[in-house]
């Protein structure tokens, strides 16, 4: 089996100049804007509040329930389980189908006050390997523990949703190693509902207890 | 000298490790930033700040500023008033000026690999591209997100031609052809503005102005203009007052483009002549340490504004781990969650409510105030505002949504 080479990534912020004043306007541009758009507003609070717990909410569902005052439908927009995704494209769908679903339901359309828009815009990811390089699982455990968050970022998160990988590289890579009840943990991990760190840590103490077995 | 080694502690080292890699895929590159002043001002301040830490991370950063006179920068704050909405005429002859200015400085500079141009003044440079090649890109520090749509019609023949743009807050994006990238500015905290002080600094600044530090603290640091709504403050202060004990501190500078400035200070001292508990500070611009003391000894920080550009002063406060009650406009939203990070808030009577709570729940207000300084670590120290910097540049060698480098 390869080594695990630790690869981290970083993001650029594109601005797409699209913006919504309401939930039609939100509808419409959820469809049309780009994969990448779509992953960051269901990534950003994540990843710029990493820290908080429990899981924060999309982008969607802040700016509809804080910005538009709309509890009822802010709860479903956030209550929609990343974990559950493949790809952007049923998650985008997802999204299509809540707001629609709201739409028809109602003849209420608020539209927000000036100056709180919602801004589309997307990520452009830079992917790099770091000098991190695991040939057992004693090393992964400890590298896991130096690499930055961004790294662990990319291998759980970008590279089951963005990449399509399948799930996340952490357990194709257990799975290869031959310690399937491993990979099969680090899988149904839920990494939406830990703090990144709480996450990090979490995976370090899975790998050392299968590492001792 | 501040070195690139001295923000380990602070953003971490796997932080610091990532901005040495990607630095690394700049070898052989020079920048050149083009600005029109080398002092003053928070453009030439950031510079300053960040091409000696380029250097240290093996980027060569080189910084030209261009030349200009009186006449030409009299036509250039002509556009930074018209691009803030303030109603303005500029005629053909000052446009032709403006034109020529840049052409002469566009003669006599040498341009380097990536041309890197700081706000409207030297945008016009770019009419030298089809001579000289490289790669180039516009970065606006200023609010665009009402711009003067003559000026703007002026400008954007000009910004279509570079290969990125850059602006500091979602709501400055143009309906433009060119890539439009989001970099929020970011503050330093090793600067004296936000280093961490000794109690008995913060103490002896408290002392001097008169402050009780053992009762409640309030405070806005900004300039007193209409924009930071100073006097909305006071009214929030009044109401809130009448149900927690409390101090008032309003400081900041006099230097203020706002032809209300004068009449707005004017109000802020009476004010503050009537009641002993308003402190409205007029501080001079070396006044860095004490900004720091007061915001460090506050209960609860504010920034009212009606408008703002970015408002770094609110990341300013919550690095500090200050609870903050904030108006929702310019970059303020980004630094602020509501209710996660600070408070976001729309009107005096909202303001008064906050703070009352904020003064009441004080555990409430600690948790609000240390995860609003991990987003501050997270999103808004000077080392991420490099590594923007350096994605940036190494972005305009690279197409795709995901780039492997």
């Amino acid at each position: 089996m390869d080594n695990f080479h630790f690869y981290t990534k970083l993001d650029q912020t594109i601005l797409l100049g699209v913006q919504a004043t309401n939930v039609r306007g939100l509808l419409r541009a959820i469809k049309k804007v780009p994969d990448s758009s779509i992953y960051y507003h269901t990534h950003r609070f994540l990843h710029q509040h990493h820290y908080l717990s429990p899981e924060p909410p999309n982008d969607f569902a802040y700016w509809v329930s804080q910005v538009l005052g709309d509890d009822a439908l802010g709860e479903q927009l956030w209550s929609v389980d990343i974990v559950e995704f493949q790809s952007i494209a049923g998650l985008r769908e997802k999204f299509v189908a809540i707001l629609k679903r709201h739409l028809a339901s109602t003849k209420r359309h608020i539209d927000c006050p000036d100056g709180e828009e919602f801004y589309f815009m997307a990520s452009r990811t830079f992917v790099f390997p770091t000098t991190y390089v695991a040939q057992n699982l004693a090393e992964f455990a400890e590298m896991l523990g130096k690499v930055s968050i961004n790294s662990l970022y990319y291998h759980m998160f970008d590279a089951k949703l963005r990449l399509e990988h399948g799930g996340n590289d952490f357990s194709r890579w257990f799975h290869g190693l031959g310690k399937t009840q491993l990979a099969n943990e680090t899988r149904s991990l839920d990494p939406y509902s830990h703090t990144l760190e709480g996450l990090r840590q979490r995976i370090v103490t899975l790998v050392k207890k299968y590492d001792s077995h | 000298m501040i070195r690139i080694e001295d923000y380990v502690p602070i953003a971490g080292q796997a932080v610091v490790e990532e901005l040495f890699l990607l630095a690394e895929r700049l070898s052989g590159r020079v920048i050149q930033n083009i600005n029109s002043t080398a002092v003053g001002g928070g453009v030439a301040e950031i510079l300053s700040r960040m091409i000696p830490l380029l250097g240290q991370l093996g980027v060569k950063a080189k910084w030209d500023v261009i030349k200009g006179d009186e006449k030409f920068f009299a036509v250039t704050k002509k556009f930074h008033n018209g691009l803030h909405g303030v109603p303005i005429k500029i005629n053909n002859e000052e446009y032709e000026y403006f034109l020529e200015v840049n052409r002469q400085n566009a003669a006599d500079i040498v341009f380097d690999d990536i041309v890197f141009v700081h706000d409207p003044q030297p945008i016009a440079l770019i009419e030298k591209r089809g001579e000289v090649g490289k790669r180039w890109v516009w970065r606006c520090h200023i609010d665009f997100s009402r711009p003067d749509p003559k000026i703007w019609k002026f400008l954007s023949q000009f910004v279509t031609r570079y290969d990125a743009t850059v602006f500091s807050a979602p709501a400055f994006a143009q309906k433009i052809p060119v890539p439009q990238l989001l970099i929020a500015p970011s503050i330093d905290p090793l600067s004296d503005k936000n280093k961490e002080l000794p109690e008995q600094t913060i103490d002896s600044v408290f002392e001097r102005f008169g402050i009780d530090r053992s009762r409640p603290v309030v405070t806005q640091i900004s300039r007193f203009d209409y924009l930071k709504d100073p006097l909305g403050v006071i009214q929030a202060y009044k109401r809130a007052r009448a149900h927690v004990d409390m101090q008032l501190v309003l400081a900041g500078g006099g230097a203020t483009d706002d032809p209300e400035g004068p009449m707005i200070m004017e109000r802020v001292k009476e004010e503050a002549e009537k009641d002993r508990d308003i402190f409205a500070l007029f501080l001079p611009p070396s006044s860095d340490i004490e900004i720091n003391a007061l915001q460090r000894g506050s209960t609860v920080i504010l920034q009212k504004s009606l408008r703002e550009g970015f408002g770094l002063t609110v990341a300013e406060a919550l690095w500090k781990a200050k609870p903050t009650i904030a108006g929702a406009v310019g970059g303020i939203p980004l630094q602020i969650t509501h209710k996660h990070s600070g408070i976001l808030t729309h009107s005096i009577e909202g303001t008064a409510h906050w703070i009352r709570q904020l003064i009441s729940a004080p555990e409430y207000a600690a948790k609000l105030g240390a995860n609003g300084r991990e987003h501050i670590r997270n999103n808004f120290l000077i080392t991420r505002h490099i590594k923007d910097y350096l994605l940036l540049f190494v972005s305009l060698f690279h197409d795709g949504d995901i780039v492997y480098l």
